[in-house]
């Protein structure tokens, strides 16, 4: 395993930590986006553009937005 | 917190349910476990699909992203059934979204003008990244057949540079960008075209999403026959879903309200 695979993979498990211990929801889906990112890098490292490009626009944009618009209508 | 609610005839009870749960949850876990202890190390392993096509991906599709030629030819049949899974899901969505009967549409010139509490840089680099988004969509779409990406990601994107519209202005100025009936029938166009591209390999070649178009050189844009064409569709029909959802959220937080009496 190369260094950017396992940094990678380090900053995937602190993303999935970081992601859990944020218990405010707004905090939460600001860092969940941060993690879906980091998922991105890791399935690029691990030579897998296709599903990284896929990843980054679902984990990290089009996920933490849904979750956003449904705090704020919940808090209407 | 912990009263138990009226059971209803024939309903399991907390305890049968719990059992249940467990019975199932030890036996996923010990499926997972078997099958996960017999994976190969990653390294030492490419499996032997994987070397089939990338063997022979180049020379029969003119494609020089193998995963784009399995995504929308090998197996372009999957890709089907996963496009149509999107299009339901955002069809069940506009459903659940819908203004309900006690509810009632907010006047849009009444709208919070976001104008005012969005600082000018956040809306200036906002709108200054709506045009090279727009064009990173295409891009990533049409090129699905010679570097990663291809329409579901490409779609993705190009829904993002509405987002960027709303956030970068208003939600008046993003509801005149996205002609509703335009978007919906663009939605539709984009499933179908994909079924109609499959049913003309029926027909011109025998099966269905059978490639049958010129095939060209690889590395060209022009090139891979009915890839980049599929890609398309789904690019179309993505943009088209996402779009949507994020219309139908948008409109329930800023547009529909609860009528009078029930608070807001």
């Amino acid at each position: 395993m190369s260094a950017v695979q396992a940094a990678a993979l380090l900053l995937v498990a602190l993303g999935a930590w970081a992601t859990v211990m944020a218990r405010e929801p707004v905090r939460q889906a600001v860092v969940v986006s941060l993690y879906g990112l980091a998922l991105g890098i890791l399935f690029f490292a691990f030579q897998a553009p296709d599903v990284a490009l896929s990843n980054i626009v679902i984990g990290a944009v089009a996920m933490p937005t849904m979750i956003l618009l449904a705090i704020a209508k919940t808090r209407d | 917190m912990e009263t138990a609610p009226a059971r209803r005839p024939g309903e399991l009870s907390f305890e049968a349910r719990r059992r249940l749960f467990l019975v199932g949850a030890v036996g996923l876990a010990a499926l997972l476990l078997s099958g996960l202890s017999g994976l190969p190390d990653y390294r030492d392993v490419t499996p032997l699909y994987g070397q089939v096509i990338n063997g022979v991906a180049v020379e029969e599709r003119s494609t020089t992203a193998v995963v784009t030629a399995v995504n929308f030819d090998y197996r372009g049949f999957d890709t089907l059934g996963e496009e149509f899974i999107l299009f339901a899901a955002a069809l069940v969505l506009v459903l659940l979204l819908r203004r309900l009967g006690e509810e009632r549409r907010g006047r849009l010139d009444r709208l919070p003008r976001h104008r005012h509490t969005t600082s000018a840089a956040v809306r200036l680099t906002c709108v200054a990244l709506v045009g090279p988004t727009v064009l990173l969509a295409i891009y990533i779409t049409m090129h699905g057949h010679l570097t990663p990406g291809g329409g579901f990601q490409g779609g993705v994107i190009a829904a993002t540079a509405l987002l960027l519209v709303y956030l970068g202005s208003d939600y008046a100025t993003m509801r005149r960008l996205r002609p509703m009936a335009l978007v919906e029938t663009a939605k539709a166009a984009g499933a179908g075209s994909f079924v109609l591209i499959g049913v003309a390999g029926l027909i011109v070649a025998g099966s269905f999403l059978e490639n049958f178009l010129p095939l060209g050189t690889p590395g060209e844009l022009v090139s891979a026959g009915t890839i980049p064409l599929l890609s398309l569709a789904v690019g179309i029909e993505v943009a088209g879903a996402f779009v949507l959802l994020l219309s139908e959220f948008l409109d329930q937080l800023l547009v529909i309200r609860r009528k009078r009496g029930g608070g807001a």
